[in-house]
């Protein structure tokens, strides 16, 4: 570190997504389709759960709901990493930070998801969103009918605005459709000025960047916000919690840089990326260690509050996940893998600056916020015949294998390293 | 020569010089008593070879009793010296009990490591901190070597050693 000789390292390198890697790819994705295919067939043929008539809002369940849920789960969950990996990249422009500059590639790259995840998004909600969300019954809105709900009838407007209550919820989906166009227009724009730094250099490329990442960030602050109301915390519609939207955030947010940290640690280990040493890999253990303390500290906000105020429309939430046999273990599960393990495993330098303890974390990390999006749709979807078995675990790892392949196949496609990035010498001599 | 009394310094105006002198005299096996600097110089306690610091131990402890401070005063209280039913709950509810057991693990481990950190630097209120060097609270940087601990060396060629590593200034210093 005291000797700042001339680096020579190798600007041009581009990541080689081999055959091989995306034959062991395919193969998770595979075997995830077929967990899911029995998870499917175990559900059609009714094994696995008790059917009663009568439950979840008067209609008798049926195994695809369970398929959609997990459709939903997936969705969000990945929208989010893709999502929060762009978030990230602006960050390190509005914040002006050097030490990250060979890892920008990484963040831009798992917004390439995003196209994708968009697509799939409106089509499942299209698909499935009749029977995810309960506010989409016309019948909770006409004052004749038994099933009248005075409480969704005031906060219809908020979905189905200028149409009729209960008709089709044009409001949403043109929330939908805006803040998927807008993230993905952004991503574009953050890829053609990347583009065009590496072919032209100079520092007015990075203050475009700059420019273009607040006014992201600005749209972020609110479209990731009302994201997480409309697609979580409105399938229990008649609960709400004033922080549910940073809660949903930083859940993404300890998974985002988890992957990041974990694809970092893939291309080191692969002979990439040779100016990453181990204070890079430090101050991303940081910030996964950090990050999942702040994720604890939301959780427990929202929870102690309901808890101690147990005002009975706050609490359902919360008692109908603790008290259920199905989800209430999963609570304790939740809190586990994304906080003690995380805070007790990561206390410490050497773990943070070891990619071994953080390949382990991380991966953990990841899953454990999949239970959590799995606490926060499951309950409200699917009541007591929810569950994590064949069709959440396949499920799980085709999205996984799905995003992880475009996200690397993105990563291919252009330099790993931003060469003319003006912060470049800078990230060289980071040392903490 | 008694220890801790005669000192020669090395005066450095400048920290990427003092980073190479540093190593440059520890390579010629001269024992460096302690450099002192205007400011904190990044990389230097690693090119003087200290170990690190087991402060943070200390703070992980003190926030363990902390920890274990807060939860047992509270269960004692609640549970077992004066019960009182709060909002509905039992009076053993443990989620009550963690922002107060929180706030007890930050105090107690912040405190505990401050006062680690004053007792183990000999940072007491009282204490009459030895001046090498006046200039090395302004803008200059002082290498100071303790000549009873480089007895197999001659003086004279310690001093060359300091000045070839770049200091301008080579001085004695003696304390009573």
């Amino acid at each position: 570190m005291a000797h700042h000789g001339e680096q020579h390292y190798n600007l041009e390198q581009r990541f080689d997504f081999t055959a091989a890697t995306k034959k062991s790819i395919m193969t998770v994705l595979v075997i995830g389709a077929i967990i899911l295919g029995i998870g499917i067939i175990l559900g059609m043929t009714g094994v696995g759960h008790h059917e009663e008539a009568g439950e979840a809002g008067g209609h008798a369940f049926h195994w695809y709901e369970r398929l959609f849920a997990n459709l939903w789960i997936n969705n969000v969950f990945f929208t989010g990493i893709a999502l929060v990996g762009v978030f990230f990249f602006a960050i390190q422009f509005a914040a002006q930070a050097g030490w990250s500059t060979p890892l920008l590639r990484i963040m831009l790259s798992m917004g390439s998801w995003l196209p994708i995840a968009g697509i799939l998004m409106i089509a499942s909600f299209f698909l499935t969103g009749h029977s995810l969300f309960h506010w989409w019954h016309a019948e909770l809105f006409d004052p004749a009918s038994p099933e009248y709900d005075s409480i969704i009838d005031g906060k219809g407007a908020f979905f189905f605005w200028p149409l009729a209550k209960g008709s089709f919820p044009v409001f949403y989906i043109a929330r939908m459709v805006i803040f998927f166009g807008f993230w993905v227009f952004f991503i574009n724009k953050f890829k053609q000025i990347s583009a065009q730094e590496d072919q032209l250099g100079g520092t007015s490329h990075w203050f475009k960047m700059r420019s273009w990442s607040a006014y992201f960030l600005v749209f972020f602050a609110v479209s990731s916000s009302i994201s997480a109301w409309d697609w979580v915390m409105s399938i229990d519609t008649h609960w709400f919690s004033t922080l549910f939207g940073w809660y949903v955030f930083a859940s993404w947010l300890v998974t985002a840089v988890s992957v990041i940290t974990l694809i970092t640690i893939f291309l080191k280990g692969r002979g990439y990326l040779e100016m990453v040493n181990q204070n890079h890999i430090h101050d991303l253990g940081k910030f996964v260690f950090g990050f999942s303390i702040f994720w604890t500290y939301l959780w427990f906000s929202q929870f102690l509050l309901i808890y101690y105020a147990n005002i009975p429309e706050e609490s359902v939430y919360f008692v109908e996940r603790l008290t259920s046999d199905v989800y209430g273990p999963f609570i304790f599960v939740n809190l586990g893998l994304n906080f003690f393990l995380p805070f007790l495993v990561l206390m410490t330098r050497d773990a943070k600056r070891h990619g071994i303890f953080l390949k382990v974390v991380c991966s953990i990390l990841v899953v454990g916020h999949w239970v959590d999006f799995f606490l926060m749709v499951q309950p409200g979807t699917l009541g007591h015949n929810g569950g994590i078995g064949f069709m959440e675990v396949g499920m799980f790892l085709v999205f996984g294998s799905a995003a992880a392949l475009v996200v690397l196949g993105a990563l291919s496609k252009t330099n790993l390293i931003a060469k003319n990035h003006p912060m470049l010498e800078e990230s060289y001599h980071h040392h903490i | 020569m008694e220890k801790d009394t005669h000192f020669i310094l090395g005066v450095y105006d400048d920290e990427d010089v003092l980073l190479h002198a540093v190593e440059q005299v520890r390579g010629t096996g001269v024992k460096i008593h302690e450099v002192y600097s205007p400011y904190p110089v990044h990389g230097l306690e690693h090119v003087l070879g200290y170990k690190r610091s087991r402060l943070p131990i200390a703070a992980f402890l003190f926030g363990m009793l902390g920890t274990t401070l807060a939860l047992t005063m509270q269960f004692y209280m609640m549970k077992f010296d004066w019960p009182m039913i709060i909002g509905g709950k039992n009076h053993a509810a443990f989620p009550d009990f963690i922002p107060v057991s929180f706030e007890l693990t930050v105090l107690l481990a912040s405190f505990g490591m401050v006062s680690v950190f004053m007792i183990s630097s000999n940072l007491k209120p009282w204490a009459q901190p030895r001046i090498f060097d006046l200039r090395s609270t302004d803008d200059k940087h002082i290498m100071a070597i303790d000549i009873a601990n480089n007895s197999a060396i001659e003086v004279d060629q310690i001093k060359e050693i300091l000045r070839s590593s770049g200091a301008t200034e080579v001085n004695n210093k003696s304390f009573e």
